[in-house]
């Protein structure tokens, strides 16, 4: 072990002032501002900035760190029934220590496949994995998320089509919609909404004929759908699409395809979604992973976004191998006529995703879904017998996620959720706002995570909630 | 997987009816079937076929492979940030908001910006992000119609072009001159009335500070354009100088660079975005808002242009640059531009003295985090290029450095050692370069063929991107083995 004369900061061996010394010696100069001389006097910064001057130790931050973040309530303190669009489910611990793994977890892109084998491996197993799982056959490795995805698939359509319109169901997630919105815009293609039917929330089919034309490029449905129905007549939607040369974009919930029939058996041609609920964790809303998966058709191939890895062999055939490939579709190849100008994605997430898809495997997948919409349906059940409550507002089947509906209870999903919250219960999310027409309306969530005590303890406590004066 | 308990059961009755009936899955999905012990050693295997940071020298040029500090990962992981849902009331999140109002207002101080917005996910959607502003600002003033265009330099990272070109603009390239830096005169004759902005990487992609960015900066405003900075480089500059004051209107930050956090093998990132003050009020929503005692999530902005993902951000990203920054100080940030710098001049000087290797662009002139090498006059006596350079130096368990790139370099190695990697170490390269570059001239094959000691040997790249062998699925590639016409063979040829 060398002595060092002046130790630098652990993260950058060579602020050793013998190190230091010994490489400025060997450029000939005897300051550091030497090497930043090319810059001009006006833009060197001659004041300190307002950030924390000293450097803390490792203890001290950690110590910090953790009192913040202990400020926050977690689904460990009281139980939280939000989904919509990021959901708690349980990480396995394989999971966890996989993705910790120094090699996966620190390397970059890999440019280099000979060292990178076990990274392209991976997101290679991800990639045929979501594949069987959405019956598909081209998966890319990761988008950022279900909305940006969306918005992806969107300009992927109108490109394949060279059409310029997209058709989708008025109830979506709002976000999802305002970032389609933001990614369609400037390619010159215009949403519109399709209506539902009050009843059910099923798409209207009459009103989705009505609006195909020459100009849709693609028809899109959720399965299960942001207010967590079953869209049942997927068939019928994708035949329309496709009666008119448009495509048939469908948006899923990985976790609800042990049960739910797979989007690639009901002709669908482009697979969006979101795979944070495969091991990820919700980390308040990012990371998460996007899901973008399409049928085998050059068409479609050549114009999908994102990375994607490919089976090859070695140049002498001697054995298998992986490699990023179709790159020249990419930016860093094709620059301003790329498919995307997506680089860096959610690989590491899509590992994680990897790993809690072979752990579960096809009964796991099974188990999942019958679990959550087992748990599902008991909370419906048990919320719908509160005076005052409807639950779910649509009759239709629902997978993991439900409307609750306060309107003749006469208190405000607000007012019922603060008070929940003062007895650590964390109701669902609120869309009186965004759905006004579904009156004092909530969308709550069940996942395998929420327990038969926790489900029973948000009835017993909105019973009292609604019963307080 | 936690099971329904039995009276759940016996309340909701028969499965059947829970789904209707043309809903089922019938064809069960042909996912692995394995113990726990099977896939945890399946993927700990794969992991030790891969090259991370810890292993060594990562040197990629503007990725700024930096160790990725060990704390980090262990505050990212505490449940009080994994299982913290974004829709959560306000109440139950104020650390959580807290820690991205404060690093908001940090890396507004470090970039010299007026307000930072942390939701893009990576830099190229921190890009694409700046060139929505930059249409949103035309909108209001109503000249969309009139300015459709946005120049980049020919140095520039893909994503620039590919990021404007997404947001609707036209691309117009402007080439550099014989220093390495835009050519002033260049510009000047490709700015004109229908100029958005330029998007400019700095110091650029040859490692080279853009001395002119003053006149740069007067040349795009005079035009009625917007100055884009893409932050990809700017490690060097940390404590030293800050794009705002150099006229930048627009910054994206590589979190995953600058502030340390991993690169998990191609994400996640972050890839905030700071702005100066005509340009806040279009940033995405909600913004993070306090107001003396309590943070909350305002979405009240009726100029933003609205979402460009879901919920606010890669948090658990942001977080690891929050505690980043605190076991830095000001101090340490500085000290790690510099010695970043320093390294990459050590470099620079070391490899310019090989045979077969020069350093294109004035090479006297110092470099900032990274420089660029070319292979070209080994390449024309040897026959052996940068790619086989690259490929050769993974033999010796290093990283390669990117190759190609910039594009107005032959034959370029562009190397960016970053202030975490140690003298021994960058000794070690230059050695292992210098070494190859001998090899080249004594025998050539050896570096031809390379690499020799890697988990396999140089893949076949035509064979994974051709139609009729593509696989980029297990389901596609046993379609296609189906499809072969030579049964007896494995691989498709």
């Amino acid at each position: 072990m060398k002595l060092l004369s002046k130790p630098g900061h652990p993260y950058i061996p060579n602020s050793a002032a013998d190190t230091k010394q010994k490489m400025m010696r060997e450029l000939g100069i005897s300051s550091i501002d030497e090497l930043y001389a090319d810059l001009p006097e006006k833009y060197r910064l001659k004041k300190k900035l307002n950030l924390p001057e000293k450097a803390l130790s490792e203890f001290e931050v950690r110590r910090r760190v953790e009192a913040l973040l202990s400020k926050n309530k977690s689904c460990k303190d009281m139980p939280i029934f939000l989904g919509a669009g990021c959901w708690p489910h349980y990480v396995p611990a394989v999971v966890q220590e996989i993705v910790s793994r120094s090699e996966f977890l620190t390397s970059y892109t890999p440019y280099q496949p000979e060292v990178s084998q076990g990274m392209l491996q991976a997101l290679f197993e991800y990639q045929s994995m979501m594949c069987e799982l959405t019956s598909m056959e081209v998966s890319n490795c990761s988008m950022y998320d279900w909305a940006s995805a969306l918005g992806e698939a969107a300009r992927m359509a109108a490109r394949v089509k060279g059409r310029n319109e997209i058709l989708v169901p008025r109830i979506i997630h709002p976000e999802r919609a305002a970032t389609l919105q933001v990614y369609a815009e400037p390619a010159g293609i215009s949403v519109r909404r399709v209506e539902y039917n009050a009843e059910n929330g099923q798409v209207n089919l009459e009103d989705l004929k009505n609006k195909m034309s020459e100009r849709t490029a693609a028809v899109y449905v959720e399965n299960p759908s942001y207010l967590g129905f079953i869209e049942s007549q997927v068939d019928e939607i994708g035949r329309e699409a496709h009666s008119h040369d448009s495509l048939f974009i469908v948006g899923i919930d990985p976790t609800s395809l042990g049960i739910l029939k797979p989007p690639g058996e009901y002709g669908a041609d482009i697979v969006v979604g979101e795979a944070q609920p495969l091991g990820n964790g919700m980390n308040f809303g990012g990371p998460l992973l996007g899901i973008m998966a399409c049928r085998d058709d050059m068409s479609l191939i050549r114009q999908m976004p994102g990375r994607i890895i490919g089976l090859t062999t070695t140049q002498d055939n001697s054995r298998q191998g992986f490699c990023m490939t179709l790159q020249t579709r990419e930016q860093h190849i094709r620059r301003e006529k790329a498919t995307s100008n997506i680089c860096t994605n959610e690989a590491l997430c899509a590992v994680a995703s990897t790993v809690y898809m072979a752990l579960l495997g096809p009964q796991g997948f099974r188990q999942l879904g019958e679990t959550i919409m087992y748990k599902a349906n008991y909370a419906m059940q048990l919320l719908s017998k509160i005076q005052g409550i409807r639950s779910p507002v649509f009759k239709s089947a629902h997978f993991k996620e439900f409307t609750v509906n306060f309107d003749k209870t006469g208190r405000t999903v607000e007012e019922v959720h603060k008070k929940l919250l003062r007895h650590q219960v964390h109701g669902g999310k609120d869309i009186s706002k965004e759905l006004p027409e579904l009156g004092q309306t909530a969308l709550y969530c069940i996942t395998e995570t929420h327990s038969k005590q926790e489900i029973e303890k948000l009835r017993d406590t909105l019973e009292e909630v609604l019963g307080e004066r | 997987m936690p099971e329904p308990e039995d009276e759940i059961r016996r309340a909701v009755g028969n499965m059947d009816q829970l789904l209707p009936k043309n809903m089922w899955r019938t064809r069960k999905p042909s996912l692995p079937e394995l113990s726990e012990v099977e896939v945890a050693r399946h993927f700990i295997r794969l992991s030790q076929m891969n090259y991370g940071i810890d292993s060594g020298l990562y040197p990629l040029g503007s990725c700024t492979m930096k160790y990725n500090p060990k704390i980090n990962e262990a505050l990212a992981s505490l449940p009080t940030l994994s299982m913290v849902h974004p829709y959560q009331d306000e109440s139950t999140v104020q650390g959580m908001l807290e820690i991205l109002y404060t690093l908001e207002r940090w890396l507004s101080e470090i970039t010299g910006t007026f307000e930072v917005c942390l939701h893009p996910a990576a830099g190229a959607h921190g890009e694409f992000l700046g060139t929505l502003l930059m249409h949103a600002c035309l909108k209001l003033s109503g000249e969309c119609e009139k300015r459709t265009e946005v120049i980049v330099p020919d140095s520039a990272h893909g994503t620039n072009p590919a990021s404007a070109a997404m947001a609707g603009f036209n691309v117009v390239v402007v080439p550099s001159g014989a220093d390495g830096c835009i050519d002033i005169e260049a510009l000047k004759t490709v700015t004109c009335e229908k100029t958005a902005g330029l998007m400019l990487t700095n110091p650029n992609t040859l490692g080279i500070f853009e001395k002119d960015i003053g006149e740069i900066a007067k040349i795009i405003h005079e035009a009625g354009g917007l100055l884009y900075y893409d932050g990809a480089n700017l490690n060097p500059l940390l404590g030293r100088a800050r794009p705002g004051d150099m006229g930048f209107d627009i910054v994206h930050i590589n979190i995953h660079k600058t502030f340390s956090t991993p690169h998990g093998g191609g994400g996640p990132g972050a890839g905030p975005v700071g702005v100066s003050k005509d340009l806040a009020q279009f940033l995405p929503v909600p913004r993070v808002a306090f107001d003396g005692k309590l943070y909350r999530l305002d979405y009240d902005k009726p100029q933003s242009i609205g979402k460009m993902r879901g919920f606010q951000g890669n948090v658990a990203v942001l977080l690891r640059a929050y505690a980043y920054i605190q076991t830095m100080g000001f101090e340490g940030l500085k000290e790690a531009a510099e010695i970043s710098v320093l390294n990459a001049n050590y470099v620079m000087k070391k490899l310019g003295s090989v045979k077969g290797l020069t350093v294109p662009y004035d090479n006297k002139k110092p470099r900032k985090h990274e420089c660029v090498i070319s292979a070209k006059p080994l390449k024309s006596e040897t026959g052996v290029s940068a790619l086989h350079v690259a490929k050769r130096l993974l033999d010796f368990g290093l990283h390669a450095p990117t190759v190609y790139f910039p594009l107005i370099v032959d034959e370029a190695l562009m190397i960016e050692p970053t202030e975490t990697f140690e003298k021994e170490e960058l000794d070690r390269f230059v050695e292992a370069i210098k070494r190859i570059c001998e090899e080249a001239y004594t025998n050539p094959q050896n570096v031809l063929t390379a690499p020799h000691s890697t988990a396999v040997s140089r893949l076949d790249e035509v064979k994974a991107s051709h139609p009729r062998t593509m696989s980029l699925s297990w389901r596609m590639h046993i379609k296609k083995e189906e499809m072969s016409e030579n049964p007896h063979n494995k691989y498709i040829q």
